[in-house]
């Protein structure tokens, strides 16, 4: 931030203005802008509301205002039916702000993805975080048919091909591909551990140009994982983003120990947490504690924040550990058509106000229309 | 299981057999009941004699290509098919996804897994080794990279794997990967025989 006046990422015409797109980058987005130029990224996951008022979403992503890259618009995750991430990246891109959606595979064919991917460009989503997705039976409605027609990785390879040779999976040609930052996830914390990277590197080739991890609560290991994935040169060709999130209580760590497959909490964590008098507090602590281990590491490009149920945190957990580093992440991110919407919303809202009833009863009223011939 | 114990670590089967309905054993959305995975585990265990003999069983199978052509690769489809079927439904519980890539996943097959996925591991893979939907099940991808490991070309399974052609089920892998080598070869003599 050489520029102490204007933000890195603002148009130079004006704010208002969509940012023009930067040469070897692939999507016009902030998160990549700010990756690609070194920068320590903070994304957050927002919790999707059981609702279909748009207030909820605006409400949750209010809180992440000016503390993180980017906004997790997570696909039904656990296999729980939530509002869709296509919908809540409609109202964020609406309100400007950087959403990552998220695609599982567990519940749409190739067509239905393809599509949303297209769609979710259309309406200036930048990034896209590409998931195999939790099985049905993890969720609140284990008789649904899973799908997988996709995994992760051709998941991968099929947006990649679609944003790089602009032609669908089967080769048809796309007139305007999507132009999306390509994200993928890893979890260092389950086994077979030896693998762990090389299925780092196969996302890679499969596509991935960031990656964000399952929460890390054993910096030990991750370390390992990092040392092999340094050795293999990956970090080289892709962003890793470490998943932390505060803990509520020594209770919820042993739950989610028992009954969310691939969270690993070693007893350490939990030893912690039981001996502090303000289980919360100290869940937040040690969330501060694992962030500033794991920003030392070489090849960390940031970190998702995970709160799940504690977003309010988020903006704590930041501040207080320091990784922005003073930067403010930039709170509006204005898509395309910005000023086409605009332009046709303010034509609306001068328009006069029209009631269907009041038109209803005019036309019925006019002379020779069809409405009084009918009543004749 | 036999024993119709409820299993441990499936949230929903759990959830219901806490009402007191009865419950089917071994209730799962995408498998089809399975006891035991001896055999499947046999398997991966002797990756590398199976990589052996497959090598053999293939170069055979394309020297018999005369004999196919001769007979119509149609007509032998199916009983060729059925063979296939059995054997490998035998040997590796396979699926009949037509498109086998059991050299590339250490012979454990990976349709075989709940997701069916064919790049790797998931991220739910439990610290035992099992797999998060199926908890008695030992993950097929904790399988395949120790199979892998054994296997002369194991590096295969760094490969990235196309999605499944849903349209190549139930047909016979053996058959297809011959006529494909088949016509590779026509095609090289070809180019030869142009080239003097």
């Amino acid at each position: 931030m050489t520029d102490g006046a204007r933000h890195p990422d603002e148009n130079p015409q004006g704010v208002h203005l969509p940012l023009d797109p930067l040469p070897g980058h692939s999507s016009q987005g902030r998160l990549e802008r700010v990756l690609r130029r070194g920068e320590f990224a903070v994304t957050a996951e927002l919790n999707p509301p059981d609702s279909a008022d748009p207030e909820d979403v605006y409400a949750r992503a209010k809180v992440f205002d000016g503390w993180v890259d980017g906004i997790n618009a997570v696909d039904a995750s656990g296999a729980n039916c939530h509002m869709s991430s296509v919908g809540i990246c409609a109202l964020l891109t609406r309100m400007g702000y950087t959403p990552i959606m998220q695609i599982a595979c567990r519940d749409r064919n190739r067509i239905a993805i393809q599509g949303d991917v297209l769609g979710a460009a259309a309406m200036g989503v930048a990034n896209i975080l590409c998931l195999t997705g939790d099985g049905v039976q993890a969720g609140d409605q284990p008789g649904a048919k899973p799908v997988f027609d996709l995994d992760c990785m051709s998941l991968l390879e099929t947006i990649r091909t679609m944003r790089d040779e602009s032609r669908f999976l089967s080769g048809r040609k796309l007139s305007t591909p999507p132009r999306v930052f390509l994200g993928a996830a890893i979890n260092p914390f389950a086994p077979p551990y030896d693998f762990r990277p090389y299925r780092l590197a196969k996302k890679i080739v499969a596509g991935a140009q960031f990656v964000q991890s399952q929460y890390c609560f054993d910096v030990p290991m991750f370390r390992t994982y990092m040392d092999k994935v340094r050795e293999l040169g990956l970090h080289e060709h892709c962003h890793i983003l470490v998943g932390v999130g505060p803990l509520a209580s020594a209770k919820t760590a042993r739950w989610i120990r028992a009954n969310v497959p691939g969270i690993h909490i070693p007893d350490a964590i939990i030893a912690r947490l039981e001996g502090a008098a303000d289980q919360k507090r100290e869940g937040k602590q040690l969330c501060i504690d694992i962030i500033n281990e794991v920003k030392e590491i070489k090849g960390v490009s940031g970190i998702h924040v995970m709160a799940y149920r504690q977003e309010e945190f988020v903006a704590e957990i930041v501040h207080e550990s320091g990784v922005l580093k003073g930067r403010k992440p930039w709170t509006r991110e204005p898509a395309q058509d910005v000023r086409k919407v605009a332009d046709r919303l303010t034509d609306i809202m001068d328009r006069p106000v029209e009631h269907q009833q009041d038109m209803a009863g005019r036309a019925a009223a006019a002379p020779g229309s069809p409405m009084e011939s009918a009543g004749q | 299981m036999a024993d119709g114990k409820l299993q441990v670590g499936n949230a929903a089967p759990r959830a219901k057999a806490a009402t007191g309905d009865y419950m089917p054993a071994d209730v799962s959305p995408n498998r089809r009941v399975q006891r035991r995975y001896s055999i499947r585990l046999w398997s991966v265990r002797h990756a590398r004699l199976l990589e052996w003999f497959y090598a053999r069983f293939a170069k055979a199978f394309l020297l018999l290509h005369p004999l196919w052509k001769a007979l119509g690769y149609q007509r032998v489809e199916a009983p060729v098919t059925f063979v296939e079927k059995h054997v490998k439904g035998l040997l590796f519980d396979c699926r009949m996804c037509g498109q086998c890539v059991l050299s590339s996943t250490g012979m454990s097959c990976p349709m075989n897994c709940p997701k069916q996925l064919r790049n790797g591991p998931c991220g739910g893979v439990r610290a035992n080794g099992n797999c998060e939907v199926e908890p008695d099940m030992p993950c097929v991808w904790m399988k395949a990279w120790e199979g892998s490991r054994s296997m002369m070309a194991g590096d295969a399974i760094m490969a990235v794997q196309k999605p499944v052609n849903q349209s190549l089920r139930e047909t016979s892998s053996w058959l297809r990967v011959t006529a494909q080598a088949a016509s590779e070869a026509d095609a090289d003599r070809a180019t030869k025989s142009q080239g003097t």
